[in-house]
């Protein structure tokens, strides 16, 4: 079975594993069968968290464990330094890490595309291909294997039109997050493409929300696809000029409004559901 | 965060940025005294955080310090949209020769800073870049990089500047960039860059600070509000796991016929103590008329949720409809059940739920 970006052979680092949520959802990644071979947390070298050997570097963990995404655990002000880390050993590296600054999300991702490496979030849920591996914080129940591939901006909003499509009868091939944050390593257009390339993708859910313009830019791609595209924008109710939870999110200067993305995407072919139950009766239509 | 004008222009004359000598004033009195102080003329802006100040008549010209009492005494009568004018900056007033514009903040979409300069200054910036755009100019800059002054060179030799502003103009690009990194900001904006018989001089300044970076940037107090939460003019309170889960829930209680009163992401991973108090929250709401929890957790643990809840739930005089997924969702919902609550599985039949409890609530 394939699967875009993780699956059975990917081999997970965990950076901040001895950290209270890197522990937990540790866990949570090993129950649902996720291949965790290191830990790294600077000054606990030697010890193990969960039967994982934790690593003082990066370096030293990817040597021994072979790991090859590595996903982050590390509070936002330390954040910066872990990530260009993992950069540097890693070609996939996830950051589930909220409220890191911009300016240090710009310069990460500045220097992920000048190595080549596939940066996911900041302020990601991760991703996960349903029965081969999760990593990232998502509830696995929700998910089931399948043919629709999901993007989202927001992690629960991503769980809860997975769980609409798993409850609808529709799995999903991967969920792929990329974040709330202004500035993110990897765009919708990205994923997108690999969707598109991916023979077990039948059709694509995209889930965007207010602020910026990544909607609009994703659907002058999805204009030259093969594959059939649903979409659901949030925040058709918020008030302009107010940050709606995720730094992303927000309305200025009259741009980054639901009622523009909902037009761009709908004018690139894609069926727009206005409430996010509604996206399985749309993929129904489209499959 | 965005920061007084008063407080932007210190920070930019600690970055020898020039601004006009100036005190700020929170009295009539206070500004006479600083009128005499200064030389006059003097201007007076009032200090409030939005835009359209000037043609709100938040800007006012004095000859002598007694006219500046006067006008000031207007102007702490004012409300700017809806905002009372609590301080105004006196500063002596420009003779202006030129109007520049120079402006700093983030292109999303390239992921880098974007430096403007135009040489159409003291005007909205969208309508110059709409109406001639050959007076703009803008350039993308390499994040976590110096940027050096012959870069700047480059970039104002693209306008039609005299070559006797070149030096102490490129100087000053590199002084407001420096600034934008040291101080995380967002948006670092003069408009007008005043030429004078002087120089050139910040006769505005606009400063946005990331708030996500208030952690290394101390002198910025954030405004103590925890919890993100807009409110609004509905009947449905709404407490939810997650920006976009939480937007989707309102735009959901509009679609199926309610509204919402507020918008409050309880974050990832919320403790019992934060649901406590967001629920204290939103039933402080006058309008809200049912209280509507939508949780679907993943880093959220629904049991730590449902102890939230029980801490504040006697507070509560509305109803309230909740609803929980996800993870730990059976040890949460038994614990609700337990005392008496009711917990609801789909958000689209919970919504419902919600909204018919507001309107039979009297």
């Amino acid at each position: 079975m394939m699967a875009i970006y993780v699956n059975k052979k990917t081999r997970v680092l965990v950076q901040g594993i001895t950290g209270n949520q890197g522990r937990f959802h540790t866990e949570l990644m090993q129950n649902y069968g996720t291949n965790i071979v290191a830990g790294v947390t600077p000054g606990r070298a030697g010890q193990e968290v969960l039967g994982v050997p934790v690593y003082d570097t990066v370096a030293r963990a990817v040597a021994e464990s072979g790991a090859d995404t590595s996903v982050i655990f590390v509070p936002a002000p330390f954040a910066r330094d872990a990530v260009l880390e993992a950069l540097e050993h890693l070609s996939q590296v996830i950051v589930v890490t909220e409220g890191i600054p911009v300016q240090d999300t710009m310069e990460l991702a500045a220097v992920a595309a000048s190595r080549g490496c596939r940066l996911l979030g900041p302020n990601t849920a991760g991703v996960i291909s349903p029965g081969l591996s999760k990593v990232g914080i998502m509830p696995g129940r929700v998910f089931t294997p399948g043919k629709v591939g999901v993007i989202s901006r927001s992690g629960t909003l991503a769980y809860e039109i997975s769980l609409a499509l798993t409850e609808a009868g529709y799995g999903q091939s991967s969920l792929v997050g990329i974040g709330g944050d202004r500035v993110i390593g990897t765009s919708f257009i990205d994923v997108l493409k690999e969707f598109e390339e991916d023979p077990e993708t039948k059709a694509i859910v995209i889930i965007g929300e207010i602020g910026g313009q990544a909607e609009e830019e994703a659907a002058e791609y999805i204009k030259e696809m093969t594959k059939p595209v649903a979409g659901y924008i949030a925040g058709r109710t918020a008030p302009e000029g107010k940050r709606m939870g995720h730094a992303g999110a927000i309305i200025s200067g009259g741009t980054g409004t639901a009622e523009s993305k909902i037009k761009a995407l709908e004018g690139a072919g894609a069926g727009v559901a206005r409430i996010p139950t509604a996206i399985p009766e749309i993929i129904a239509e489209l499959i | 965060m965005k920061i007084y004008e008063h407080q932007a222009k210190k920070i930019f004359a600690r970055y020898n940025i020039p601004v006009p000598e100036g005190e700020v004033a929170c009295s009539p009195e206070e500004v006479q005294q600083a009128a005499s102080r200064l030389d006059c003329p003097v201007t007076l802006k009032a200090q409030v955080l939005v835009g359209g100040r000037g043609k709100a008549g938040g800007i006012k010209f004095a000859d002598n310090p007694e006219e500046a009492r006067r006008l000031a005494e207007e102007l702490f009568a004012l409300e700017i949209k809806d905002l009372p004018v609590e301080s105004l900056l006196v500063e002596e007033k420009l003779t202006i020769e030129e109007e520049l514009y120079l402006g700093l903040t983030i292109d999303r979409s390239a992921k880098r800073p974007v430096l403007m300069l135009s040489t159409e200054g003291g005007v909205d910036i969208e309508e110059v870049a709409a109406e001639t755009p050959d007076k703009i100019i803008s350039s993308h800059l390499e994040p976590g990089q110096k940027f050096e002054l012959y870069q700047a060179r480059e970039l104002i030799s693209r306008l039609d500047i005299p070559s006797s502003l070149l030096n102490k103009l490129s100087q000053l690009l590199i002084n407001l960039y420096r600034l934008y990194q040291e101080k995380d900001a967002q948006i670092a904006e003069i408009n007008p860059l005043a030429l004078t018989a002087d120089g050139l001089c910040a006769a505005d300044a606009k400063l946005v600070i990331d708030e996500d970076a208030l952690f290394r940037q101390q002198e910025f107090e954030a405004d103590g509000e925890e919890l993100p939460y807009v409110e609004l003019e509905g009947t449905v309170g709404c407490i939810v796991n997650g920006a976009g889960l939480a937007m989707s829930t309102m735009d959901t209680l509009l679609h199926l016929g309610g509204e919402p009163a507020n918008f409050l992401d309880i974050g990832g991973g919320a403790s019992a103590e934060v649901m406590a108090r967001a629920l204290s929250k939103v039933s402080c709401h006058p309008e809200v008329r049912s209280i509507f929890i939508n949780i679907l957790g993943g880093i959220t643990r629904c049991d730590e949720v449902a102890r939230g809840i029980l801490q504040s739930i006697e507070e509560v005089e509305v109803p309230v409809v909740v609803r929980l997924r996800g993870t730990n969702e059976e040890e949460g919902s038994e614990l609700l059940r337990e005392n008496n609550l009711e917990v609801e599985k789909s958000m689209t039949a919970a919504t419902e739920k919600a909204i018919s409890a507001a309107k039979e609530w009297a």
